[in-house]
Formats: C-alpha cells, sequence, structure tokens
C-alpha cells in the first residue's frame, strides 16, 4: 500500500515481494530533465516561464491579426526562435552530459545475493532490502546498513570525500550480531527487517532499529555506508540497501542552490519594466493621435482609402492602432538583450578559467568560475569577509612551540633536531628546535611522556602502515596531524587504531591501550576526550581542547600551573599561533562505571541525543589536571598581506572571521598587514553580556567622533533606545580597528543593537571577528547585505565557511587542505587567496566596464533605431507605418548590430591589467555603481531619441524636395526607408567604434564585417533575383542601387552622421579634458 | 615526470587570446587628434556646404497651386466636384530663360500615400502579370478587389483606384498663338519598376488577358487603355501609372510627370507667356488637399534643396567653433598638468 506521507521506513532484508508494497524508489538515478520526447514541450515550456520570451509570443499572436499587423510575423518569430534555440541548444547540451553520467552511474556493476547467489547486477537494478557486496575502492551504490565486514569485528573503512568532501578515512561497524553472519549462505538467510526514518539529507545522523529474531538493535550512523563513499582498506564487506537512487542521502542532498543574481540584473530588469511602460505610453500617444488623425482627416480621405470593415469610428481605429504601434515599437525592448548578457558572462568566465596568472602550479589548480552568472558584481565588490584558516593562511600546520608542566619549549637554537637516532619511526619531515624537550622525554620526565602520550592517544587521526615503520596519517583537520606527528617524533609513535583499542610505540616498547570511549570534538564543546585503559588496568581520561574551555574545567589544586600556562599560552597566540590546552584525569574503576552506564543511557536516548550527550560528557570532564599546552604554526599563504594592501587601497573593506582566538586573531590580523602600528586605535569588543557588549560599542563609538572633528557627527545613543539608522560616517579621521569576540557579537548582531554595530564597525578600516560559529558568519554577511547596499564577496575554504559562501552576495572557495565543500558552495575558486585580487581588480572590473559599456550601447542603439517609427507617426497619420523594411526589422539587432557590440563586451578593456592592479583605486566607479545606473541609462535612452530624431528628420528634410539627377524625386518610400537604414547603421557602427576602447582583430573583423553584411544583404534582399521567385515579398527590388548611387543621398547620411557622432565626440573630449576620471588619466599615460 | 604532463593537462593555454593580450589598437580621443580633426571636418562641410548653396541657387524653381481654392483662381470653376471633364488654363510667363532639360511635376499636399493601408493595398503578384491574381486578387487589395458585382478588379486595391488623373498640356503663347511644348513622359519611373517589378500579362492583345474583369472603380478608362499610342507605355507599365504606384514617404509630395527636353526646348524655357491647360479630374478639397504643378531643372545633386547646403554650412561652422571652444578648455586646464599620475 503506497502511503504519501511515508513516517517510517520498513525494510525486509532478502524479501523483495514484501518490500514491493511500499513502492520504494529504484537504484535507478536521474538527474537529467529531458529525454528526446520530451525536452521540445518541456524546454519550451520552461523558456516561455521567461516574461521576455512570453511577451513576445504575445507579439507573434498580435501580429497574426490582419487589422493589427503593422509588421510581418517574421520580424519577431526570426528572433525569437534564434533566441530560443540559441537557449535550448545550451540546455540540451547541459541535459546530454547528465544523461551520460547518469548512464554511467547506473549501469557500473555490483553484485547482489539473489537467492543465496552473488549475481553481477546493474546499479539501477539494485531494490531496496538487497543484499549486496562491495569490494575494496568500489563505491557504495546505495545507502546500506552494513551487515558484516572481513575485517574483524564487522569493521570497515570508507572514504567520504564526494560526499562531504573529508578526505580523510572514517571507520563505520556493522551490527554485532550480523557481523557474525559473515559468509554469502548465512546472509542469504537473513531476514531481519529494518524500521527507519524516511529519506532525508542529513549526512551525519541515521536513526533506526533492526528487529531479527525476535530482538531489537538500535541502529545509528555508524552502521551506514552512504552512496557516494568508496570502501578502503577493507577487502569486502556486505550491506543490506536501505535508501535506493533519489532516496539516498547524496540525492537528498544535492538540492538546487540558491539562485544568485547580480544588482545589474536587477537593475536591468526594472530598466525593462519601465520600457514596457514607456512603451504603452508611446503607444497610448500615438492611438490618441491616431484617433484626432482619423477624425479631422482619414475620415475626409476616405474617399481614396476607406476604412477597414471592422473599423467604423475612429476610437476603434485608435484601439487598433495602438497595438499596431506595440508591435512595430516592441524592439525598445531587445528580445536579444538576456541572450547577449549571458554570452557576454560566459566569455568573461571562459576568461577567469584561462587566466594562468590564476593558476596556482604547486596545486595544479586552475581558477574556475562555477557560476557564470555573476562576473560583473566582481567589480562591484565593497565588503570582503574572509576566512583565516586556509584563507588567509596555507593550513598546512607545523608544531612549534609547547608548555609542559609551566616549563615553555620554544625556538632557541638554529640547529634542526635529529630524531633518527632516537626514534626510528620518526617523521623526516618534521622539524623543532628546542633540544631541552627531547632532553626531558629521554630522561624519562613523567610529565613530558603524559604530555606526548596524551598527544598520541588524543584524536581520530587514521594511520596506515604500508610497511613496517613506514606511517602514513590521514587526519581529519590539520592540527591533529601535526600534534600526533610530534608525538610520534618524540617517541610516543601511534601505530593503529580499532574501535576498541590504540596500539602505539611508546619509547619503542609496543604498547596496548584498551579505548573506552572518544569524546567527541565539535564547535560547541571546543575540545575532545578519551577515556583508555592503559595495560596495567588504569584508567585515564585525555581531553585537549581550546583554552577557554579546558581552563574552566580543571582541578582546583592547579592554579598556580594554570597562570604560568595561560601566559605562554597569550605568548604563543601573540605570535599568531594555534594553541590547545592538554589535560588528563585518572578515573577509578567505579567513576567510570557510573559514567559509563549515564553514557549508555544518553546514547540510546530517542529525543536529544545530542544534548543529552553532551550534558554527559560535561560530567566526567572534569576536575582534570592541567598538562601543557601546544602552539601549531599556520603560516600565511603567499602574498596575503600585499592582496590586503591592495585591495583596501581598493576601498574594499576586510572583514576577517575566524574561530580562533582574539590573540591570535589580532595577530594575524597584524602580519597580513590588516592592523597596522600606525592605527589610531584598535578596538576590543568582549563583553558578556548586552549590556556590556553595549557599553562597549557606545564607547567605540564615542571615541570615533572624539577624533572626528566637526561636521557630521556618528549618532551614539545612549545604551538604550536603539538608534535610528546611523549616517554615514565621511569624516573621521585616523584610521580605526574593531576586533569582537564571538560571545560579545551574538549580542551585538541582535535586533536593537545591529545597526550601532554595523554602523560602527563599518567606520572601521578592519574588522575582526574571532571566536565565531559557522552560523555567526552567516548572520554578519546578512548583517551588512542588510543594512549597506553594498556588494559582499564571502571567500573561505572549509564547511564552517559554506553558509557564509552561500548568504554573501558572491562566494569564493579557496580549494586547499580542508576537503571540497566551500569550493562546490562557491561561485569561484581558486586556490590561492592572493588571486583574490586579480579576480576583483582585473577580471571583475573589467567584466563590469564591459556589461556597463554594453548595456549603455545595447540601449541606445535600440532605442535609435526604434524611435524612428514614433517621429514618422506624425508624417503617416499614425498608421503604425514602418519607416524601415520589416527585413532591415528582422535583421537589425541579431545580425546588423549585435556583433561588434558582443565583441565590445567580450574584450574591451580601458587599462592594461597591470594597471588596474598598480591603481587599486580605478576599481571605485564600480563599487559606486557609477558606469550604469538609472542615471547613466537615461542618458543612453536621450541618446538614443537623438538620434532618432536625427535620423528622420534629417533626411525627411532634404529628401522632401530632392531629386535625382534624372529629376526623379527621392521622397518616395522605398528611397526614404533605405536612407534612413542605412543612416542608422552607419551611426550605431560609428557609436560602436567610438565606444570600443580595445580594437582587438576580432573588432575589427565584426564592426566592418557588419557594415558590410549590411550592404551585402541589402543588395541581395532588392535584387531582381529575389523579387521573380517571390514577388509578394521583395517589394524593395532595386531600390538599394537607386538610392545608393544618388550623391544627395551619401550628403545626407554623412550629415546625419556629423549630427548625431559630433557632439558626443565633443563631449567625450571635454569630460577627459575638464573632468578626467583616474582610468583616462592611466590610459594616457600607459601610451 | 608524470607530474608535469599532469600540470600541462590543467594548466590554461598560455596565448594572446586566452590571457586577454591580443595586440589591439587603444584610440583615445587626445588633442591631438580631436581638435585638428574637428577643424577638417568643419572645414570640409563649410566647403561642400558652400558648394551645394552655390549649386541650389542656381537651380530654377517655378510653383504654382492650381486647386482654386481662391475664386480668383483660374481653376475655381473646377473645384465642385460636381463639374465633370472641366479643363482651366493657368497662365504665367517667364522672364529669362529657363535652363534646360527642365522637369514638370505635379504635387499634392496633405495626401496620405504613406498610411500603411493604402501602402499596403495593392497586389504585386497580379502587377507582375501573373494571370491567376487577375482572377483573384490578394485580400490586402480589399475594399477594391472586387468590385459589386463580384467581378475582380484590376489593378486592385485603394494605390492603383486612386490614381492622379489630372492632365496637363503646356502652351508657349507666340504671338497670340498657342505653341505645343511636348511632355516627354518616357524614362519618368524607376528602371526596375518599369523592367522587373511591373510586367504586363504576356497575352496580344492586352485587351483579352482583362477578360471577366473590371476597371478600378475611380477611373474613366481600363489599364490596357492608359496610352494606347504606345505598347511599351501600356497597361502596367503605363510611366504615369508607375510613378503614381511609387508611393510618397511624407504627405506632402510632388511626382514627376514629363519632361521638356524635344525640338526647340531642349535647352529650355525661352523667356515669354505659357498656358498651362489642366484636366481638373482629380478632387482633394474634400480632405482638405492642394494640388500645385511645378518647373524645375536640376544639377548634379537633383533639384533645389536649400536646406542641405545650409545645413552643411552650420555644421561646419559649428565644428570650428567647437574646435576653438576645445582648444581654449584643453589650453587653460591641460598644460600646467601635463605629466605625473596621480599616486605616482
Amino acid at each position: 500500500v503506497f502511503c504519501p506521507q511515508q513516517e517510517e521506513r520498513r525494510v525486509r532484508a532478502n524479501d523483495r515481494e514484501y518490500n514491493e508494497k511500499f513502492q520504494y524508489a529504484s537504484n535507478c538515478i536521474m538527474t537529467s530533465k529531458y529525454n528526446i520526447v520530451t525536452f521540445l514541450p518541456v524546454n519550451l515550456f520552461e523558456q516561455f516561464q521567461e516574461v521576455a520570451n512570453t511577451y513576445f509570443l504575445f507579439l507573434l499572436i498580435l501580429q497574426l491579426i490582419p487589422q493589427i499587423s503593422s509588421l510581418s510575423w517574421f520580424t519577431t518569430i526570426v528572433p525569437l526562435a534564434l533566441v530560443l534555440s540559441i537557449t535550448a541548444v545550451k540546455d540540451a547540451t547541459d541535459d546530454y552530459f547528465r544523461h551520460k553520467s547518469d548512464n554511467q552511474v547506473n549501469n557500473r556493476q555490483s553484485q547482489v545475493l539473489i537467492r543465496g547467489s552473488l549475481q553481477n547486477e546493474k546499479w539501477m537494478n539494485v531494490r531496496v532490502g538487497d543484499i549486496i557486496k562491495l569490494e575494496n575502492n568500489q563505491f557504495v551504490a546505495a545507502d546500506l546498513l552494513l551487515l558484516s565486514s572481513s575485517e574483524p569485528h564487522g569493521l570497515c573503512y570508507i572514504e567520504t570525500a564526494e560526499l562531504d568532501g573529508e578526505s580523510n578515512m572514517k571507520v563505520r561497524q556493522s551490527v554485532s550480531v550480523t557481523s557474525a553472519l559473515g559468509d554469502p549462505n548465512n546472509l542469504a538467510l537473513f531476514d531481519g527487517e529494518v524500521v527507519c526514518e524516511p529519506p532525508n539529507n542529513k549526512l551525519d545522523r541515521f536513526c533506526g532499529t533492526l528487529y531479527w529474531r525476535d530482538k531489537k538493535y538500535t541502529l545509528t550512523n555508524q552502521n551506514m555506508l552512504l552512496r557516494g563513499c568508496v570502501l578502503r582498506n577493507t577487502e569486502a564487506c556486505y550491506g543490506l540497501v536501505i535508501f535506493a537512487g533519489p532516496d539516498t542521502k547524496l540525492m537528498q542532498n544535492s538540492g538546487r542552490t540558491k539562485f544568485k543574481r547580480t544588482s545589474i540584473d536587477r537593475l536591468m530588469n526594472t530598466l525593462v519594466l519601465w520600457i514596457f511602460g514607456f512603451l504603452v505610453c508611446m503607444g497610448v500617444i500615438l492611438a490618441v493621435g491616431n484617433a484626432v488623425w482619423e477624425r479631422e482627416v482619414g475620415s475626409l480621405f476616405q474617399s481614396y482609402l476607406p476604412w477597414d470593415p471592422p473599423v467604423d469610428n475612429f476610437l476603434f481605429s485608435a484601439f487598433l492602432s495602438f497595438w499596431s504601434y506595440v508591435i512595430i515599437l516592441n524592439t525598445v525592448v531587445p528580445i536579444s538583450l538576456y541572450v547577449s548578457v549571458e554570452v557576454i558572462r560566459l566569455g568573461h568566465s571562459y576568461f577567469i578559467n584561462w587566466d594562468q596568472q590564476m593558476f596556482c602550479s604547486q596545486c595544479n589548480t586552475p581558477a574556475e568560475a562555477r557560476t557564470t552568472t555573476l562576473n560583473e558584481e566582481l567589480g562591484q565588490v565593497e565588503y570582503i569577509f574572509s576566512d583565516k584558516t586556509g584563507t588567509l593562511t596555507q593550513n598546512i600546520m607545523s608544531f612549534n612551540k609547547c608548555s609542559i608542566n609551566g616549563k615553555t619549549y620554544v625556538k632557541m637554537y638554529f640547529q634542526r633536531l635529529d630524531f633518527t637516532p632516537f626514534n626510528p619511526l620518526a617523521d623526516p619531515n618534521f622539524c623543532f628546535y628546542d633540544d631541552t624537550l627531547l632532553e626531558s622525554v629521554k630522561v624519562g620526565d613523567t610529565h613530558t611522556h603524559k604530555f606526548f602520550r596524551l598527544l598520541s592517544l588524543c584524536h581520530t587521526v587514521m594511520s596506515e602502515e604500508k610497511s613496517e615503520g613506514e606511517l602514513f596519517y590521514k587526519a581529519q583537520s590539520p592540527d591533529e596531524g601535526a600534534l600526533v606527528t610530534a608525538a610520534r617524533n618524540f617517541g610516543f609513535v601511534f601505530r593503529s587504531r580499532t574501535p576498541g583499542t590504540i596500539t602505539t610505540t611508546e619509547m619503542g616498547r609496543p604498547v596496548t591501550y584498551t579505548l573506552l570511549a572518544i569524546l567527541d570534538f565539535n564547535n560547541i564543546r571546543k575540545r575532545m576526550s578519551v577515556i583508555v585503559r592503559n595495560p596495567e588496568g588504569r584508567i585515564c581520561l585525555y581531553c585537549k581542547g581550546a583554552d577557554t574551555v579546558l581552563l574552566e574545567r580543571l582541578h582546583p589544586c592547579n592554579q598556580e600551573l594554570m597562570n604560568i600556562t595561560s601566559d605562554h599560552l597569550n605568548e604563543y597566540a601573540a605570535d599568531g599561533l594555534r594553541t590547545l590546552a592538554l589535560a588528563y584525569r585518572d578515573l577509578s574503576e567505579d567513576e567510570w562505571e557510573a559514567w559509563s552506564e549515564s553514557h549508555r543511557c544518553a546514547d540510546k536516548a530517542a529525543s536529544c541525543r545530542e544534548d543529552r550527550l553532551a550534558a554527559a560528557y560535561e560530567q566526567i570532564e572534569q576536575d582534570m589536571m592541567l598538562l601543557g599546552a601546544t602552539a601549531i604554526e599556520d603560516k600565511l599563504q603567499e602574498g596575503v598581506p600585499e592582496t590586503i594592501a591592495v585591495l583596501s587601497l581598493a576601498n574594499i573593506k576586510i572583514w576577517v572571521l575566524t574561530g580562533d582566538k582574539q590573540e591570535t586573531a589580532v595577530n594575524i590580523g597584524y602580519s597580513c598587514k590588516m592592523l597596522t602600528d600606525d592605527m589610531t586605535e584598535v578596538f576590543i569588543i568582549s563583553g558578556h553580556t548586552v549590556q556590556s557588549v553595549r557599553q562597549e560599542l557606545g564607547s567605540v563609538c564615542l571615541s570615533l567622533n572624539g577624533t572626528g572633528g566637526g561636521g557630521k557627527q556618528l549618532q551614539c545613543p545612549p545604551p538604550s533606545p536603539p538608534p535610528p539608522p546611523s549616517n554615514l560616517m565621511d569624516n573621521i579621521s585616523g584610521e580605526f580597528a574593531l576586533v569582537i569576540n564571538g560571545h560579545s557579537l551574538a549580542h551585538a548582531l541582535e535586533a536593537d543593537m545591529e545597526t550601532e554595530f554595523v554602523s560602527t564597525a563599518c567606520a572601521c578600516k578592519a574588522v575582526i571577528c574571532c571566536r565565531v560559529t559557522p552560523l555567526q558568519k552567516a548572520q554578519v554577511v546578512e548583517l551588512i547585505k542588510k543594512h549597506k547596499k553594498a556588494v559582499t564577496l564571502a571567500i573561505g575554504d572549509g564547511a564552517n565557511d559554506v553558509s557564509m559562501i552561500k548568504s554573501a552576495h558572491i562566494g569564493v572557495g579557496i580549494s586547499g587542505q580542508e576537503g571540497i565543500q566551500a569550493v562546490l558552495a562557491s561561485d569561484y575558486s581558486f586556490s590561492q587567496f592572493r588571486f583574490l585580487q586579480r579576480l576583483l581588480l582585473v577580471h571583475g572590473r573589467w567584466s563590469y566596464l564591459r556589461m556597463c559599456r554594453f548595456l549603455c550601447y545595447f540601449f541606445y542603439k535600440n532605442f535609435a533605431f526604434t524611435m524612428v517609427h514614433f517621429w514618422f507617426g506624425f508624417f503617416c497619420g499614425f498608421s503604425a507605418q514602418t519607416v524601415y523594411d520589416q527585413y532591415f526589422i528582422t535583421l537589425y539587432n541579431i545580425v546588423y548590430t549585435s556583433l561588434p557590440v558582443l565583441a565590445m563586451g567580450i574584450f574591451d578593456q580601458d587599462v592594461p591589467d597591470q594597471r588596474s592592479l598598480e591603481y587599486p583605486k580605478l576599481y571605485e566607479p564600480g563599487q559606486l555603481n557609477l558606469l550604469f545606473n538609472k542615471r547613466e541609462f537615461f542618458i543612453c535612452i536621450a541618446q538614443g531619441i537623438y538620434t532618432s530624431v536625427v535620423l528622420f528628420f534629417v533626411p525627411c528634410a532634404v529628401l522632401s524636395n530632392a531629386t535625382q539627377s534624372t529629376g526623379v524625386p527621392l521622397a518616395d518610400y522605398q528611397t526614404f526607408a533605405v536612407t534612413t537604414a542605412t543612416t542608422l547603421v552607419i551611426v550605431v557602427s560609428v557609436q560602436i567604434a567610438l565606444d570600443t576602447g580595445f580594437w582587438t582583430v576580432i573588432n575589427h573583423v565584426f564592426v566592418w564585417g557588419s557594415l558590410g553584411l549590411y550592404f551585402t544583404i541589402m543588395f541581395a534582399l532588392h535584387s531582381q533575383t529575389l523579387f521573380k521567385i517571390f514577388p509578394n515579398q521583395f517589394h524593395f527590388v532595386g531600390s538599394a542601387q537607386s538610392t545608393l548611387l544618388q550623391p544627395v543621398v551619401w550628403l545626407t547620411i554623412a550629415l546625419a552622421t556629423a549630427i548625431c557622432i559630433v557632439p558626443v565626440l565633443a563631449f567625450r573630449f571635454l569630460k577627459v579634458d575638464l573632468k578626467p576620471q583616474l582610468s583616462d588619466t592611466v590610459r594616457k599615460h600607459t601610451r | 615526470m608524470v607530474k608535469e604532463e599532469q600540470e600541462l593537462a590543467n594548466r590554461p593555454d598560455n596565448t594572446a587570446f586566452t590571457q586577454q593580450r591580443l595586440p589591439a589598437w587603444q584610440p583615445m580621443l587626445s588633442a591631438g587628434i580631436v581638435i585638428p580633426g574637428f577643424v577638417l571636418i568643419g572645414l570640409a562641410f563649410i566647403g561642400i556646404g558652400v558648394a551645394l548653396f552655390v549649386t541650389s541657387r542656381s537651380i530654377q524653381v517655378l510653383e504654382f497651386d492650381y486647386t482654386g481654392v481662391d475664386q480668383n483662381s483660374p481653376c475655381f470653376k473646377c473645384s465642385d466636384p460636381k463639374v465633370l471633364n472641366c479643363v482651366c488654363n493657368l497662365n504665367f510667363s517667364i522672364d529669362s530663360l529657363f535652363k534646360g532639360t527642365v522637369f514638370f511635376y505635379y504635387g499634392l499636399s496633405n495626401y496620405y500615400q504613406n498610411f500603411r493601408k493604402y501602402g499596403v493595398s495593392k497586389d504585386d503578384v497580379q502587377l507582375s502579370g501573373d494571370l491567376t491574381n487577375f482572377k483573384t486578387p490578394s485580400d490586402t487589395c480589399s475594399p477594391y478587389a472586387y468590385d459589386s458585382n463580384n467581378q475582380p478588379i484590376v489593378p486592385c486595391g485603394s494605390i492603383a483606384n486612386s490614381m492622379f488623373n489630372d492632365a496637363f498640356k503646356l502652351y508657349q503663347i507666340i504671338n497670340g498663338t498657342n505653341t505645343l511644348v511636348p511632355f516627354d513622359g518616357k524614362g519618368i519611373a524607376w528602371w526596375t519598376d518599369y523592367n522587373i517589378k511591373y510586367r504586363n500579362p504576356s497575352i496580344t492583345p492586352l485587351k483579352n488577358a482583362f477578360n471577366n474583369t473590371v476597371k478600378p472603380i475611380f477611373w474613366s478608362k481600363p489599364a490596357y487603355e492608359l496610352d494606347t499610342s504606345d505598347p511599351a507605355n501600356n497597361g502596367f507599365i503605363n510611366q504615369n501609372f508607375l510613378v503614381w504606384m511609387r508611393r510618397a514617404a511624407l504627405p506632402n509630395f510632388r511626382k514627376l510627370y514629363g519632361r521638356i527636353n524635344e525640338g526647340d526646348y531642349a535647352q529650355g524655357l525661352p523667356a515669354g507667356n505659357y498656358s498651362l491647360e489642366i484636366a481638373y479630374n482629380y478632387p482633394v478639397l474634400s480632405f482638405d488637399g492642394r494640388k500645385k504643378v511645378v518647373f524645375s531643372n536640376v544639377s548634379w545633386m537633383g533639384g533645389k534643396n536649400e536646406f542641405l547646403g545650409i545645413a552643411y554650412l552650420v555644421i561646419g561652422s559649428m565644428c570650428v567653433f567647437m574646435s576653438i571652444v576645445m582648444l581654449i578648455v584643453y589650453a587653460k586646464f591641460k598644460f600646467p598638468e601635463e605629466d605625473g599620475v596621480p599616486g605616482h
């Protein structure tokens, strides 16, 4: 029975008949949208959901009504078909690749246990309830419940890189009863039933129960192998398919991300709406004109031109005329605009992908524009939110300093320690400089030994020993790897682990600890612990974690040591090092038993399991004895200070959001030149309560104003009520920086304080938020988006940056050490922070410039083209007579004028790339939105209308009395049409030539080619041959020849061109002279 | 080795195109180009303007409105539509030689040949001599496709129906006797219209092609009788018909009626008294239209066209003026800080 609201899922092993009742999805996945039959209707349906396309369809229908049709149907259908087919081809190609990858995945082979024997089946034929066999290095075919494995204890190892981007191995274990099943014969008889949660997208959670032989077994994520994982270090394993195909967690997670739009996009949509409004106004004006004309003139003229049958009065005629004018003026709403914009953006994206200077040869990764629709916004960024670890720093950790029992070991000698004579298992790449530490290990100092024992036991690193002594560690985070490697070199070598044991070699002596519990790390706890029983039977808890949380949980007798260690920790943090505090606690058998019971309860809890577990952990992590602290260095990436300097010169504000502690963050701030000693003041906000945060913010505000010196003042409200939206603080002298702690930030982000926080923070040159959670990162971004009309960019490399990357206007992922989750969520990715300056100042700036120039010209050319009809309306009885030949109207936008402007939109450069990096101020016009805004739009429109006036009235004035040299008057309609059209094409070509600042071969070919094409096509369309075949279609036979042979026509064209272009030229020259933009100056001096 | 190969696989191509380093010309609006450019353009325009103006001045034009609105005008008697077959004479004198070749035009005002519905009201297939469209004229001709007896009209449509049908004869009055000044009506239409676009059906006599069709309602005689004397000027390729069918772009227009290039008048119209005999058939007063006749000669640039010359002069002088303004601005603002980029 199919139940639409699946509350739980029941799966019985080896019982297809039973499982079929539920109609679970099969394991066949389909990410493709269309097939051959559905492609056309579905794709067209999708495309007509675009307003612009529907509008043109509507026009097409209007044109089929003979009383209205002022233009042949093909003038609309040709561009529409072109636009639709370009999009369709793109969609089809995308879908083809999706089909291909679907097919490839669906046809992968897997071994399925059917009626007691293993059979090869394609993935798509695997059903829910089947038992399948996986071998080493195979992809998991569906979400499986691990039943048994070739390894002891039903263990198996998986790599989840494809799922969550983490490249370390993870361990999974089967329920003990099923792990005993072992071989296929037993498994074929297995008839357990699993009841579990319905399909969902939570990768780290699974909740279910196995019923078998009248017993219940709890199932957790620890028992699951998810689709997309790869089996590693395990010969083979068997699993029961729980979720298949679209129900798997992998597929459930592949939801579409939110579609980002640029501000230019939004502006463009607004402008298109305005143009619609404008079009309707024009239509109304002309319709009124038509009514008046029909009443005053047309009705009298009926002897020569009677009204059409349905028309019996001037009002109805005006009504029809309105629609006729909507048809012929439709070209002000440019159908090809959206397609052209997409093409240009695609081009820019390719330039980003192709850029060698954003290619990192060490990691062999080029930059990648993962979204092709945001490029021009890269030229408008005002706020950058950056992660620290892995983004500003390399995320390659080295164990640098440590403090053990109150003694600090730091770099003192320049002699690198050689560990090999002491320890054959040492990692040769490890560097440490203080030999007193090694001495202390050698003499057997208890604390030192405990210290390194802790490091060798308290972690989640997996080891791989390819041959004796050749150890490789796979760590979830580089910090952990560094710590375990340090322990290894100092004689406490972690060798291997099973779920129940950890084997180490301590000072050359192999020791196996029983692993009793792992108290996991998470962002809230900020610490992890292990509880182990050593071979002698003593139980000990080892804990490492952030000093803030750990120092609170120490035994009171540690007070003195804690003070010394705290000093050391502060020292380390001031050096920009990442610090951890280490502690242990000896547990008695009773304590362990008691806690273990409460832990089990919490573990089995059905509701709020996480919270109860955390509480249980909290309970045992008390009264610990401090061992010491470690300091790990994370080196700055190459070129970070320079990049930050350049970006801040470009008036981009950089906010660092990091999970590190305040001292570390501040220090990194100094080393990457975000904070400098020249700064007037660095404010630190670290209050724990609403009141204290408010007070601190208030005092920051006061001191900002104190130096402001008159003029507009930042409003510093008393602690309450909330301030009105603050005015910008232009007049704050001196440079300030703000450092705010995560706990204070939580208060500052509350509704009543956020405006104050934003205005204060934005007045500072640099802002560092430390100890922030991933959610807070996103909140900060959202806050700026809400309060500032500024483009934000978030850059990060880890999973904790994903939310911030997704909520910023532009997300940039650094493909580095921490997996690929950030990259997958990002819009642009590359591997070095320093490429950001090139992405913004070169690519972004160019994209913005090109897009703006493109849009200005595009609107201009369409207005110049279309408005001529409006003026002509006053001379043709408002009859919706077009000025041009219908073929010209069809081809103008798609052939005669499309390519030169596309070439400009793709290739134009005002200053070379090197210059935009040298003069970061060149970036400012983008931030201020100067190159294309409503004002610029109106200027373009005005220029277009001016051009249309010239284009109509100059030929009108000249030709009305002119004759050919044979005496034949030139004022006939066709001559007029050809003259106007030719003038138009020449004027807009000259205009694009003026607008193009960077004439590559391609520009030359397109500009001259378009002009050539215009004349060629015109002569072809006006040729006798075509007329003889279709006498009804080509009325203009002979017009081109007859018109263009007349000197008067060419004099008219020259005159109109001069009248259109000369003022523009003069205006631009004077502008460059009187009010030169920086780009003009730079450009001038570049030559 | 393997690593290097891999690197090559991912490294973007180092071409001028992909790295956006294509060689390019980067024009700038520098003073050295713009100011002399403006001067040159200005001077060129002034030169052309002077030439045009002088040429235009030398062209003689003689224009008469003969609608007959004014009671004193000779054609007043004909302006009443009830008067049929009215002929009126327009007398005028020429003081000095009107240099030839002299072209004779008729002109109409407030007449909307450019109205959309009017413009499409013809059948190009029919006019290219296709007999099937003689039987069934195109819908675009409506309401002049069929007459009240449902007979197809050939040529159909509003344009043909409304063909201008005033006829003119010019006499020079020498010693009281009228000497006919002949109008040459050949070659007044476009070559392509006469030779390609409009074709008579290839049936002789032409009349037979028009069997079972009727003439346009306003026409006094059918198409095959437009010029019975000359088969090459009859039917659809009658030059006056072609001239009418080439519709005007603007509501005030003139069309060529004939040229005076024969005999004594090949060099032009000598000074003297003339009389223009007008067969006044075409009613225009109902829609407040005006009719006129124009005598004009032409130059290399066609007929009289003062606007063009003046426009060139104005634009030319403005260019020169602008160049001076720009020079002043340039000198004032640019010379002191010629060198040095801000920030460097």
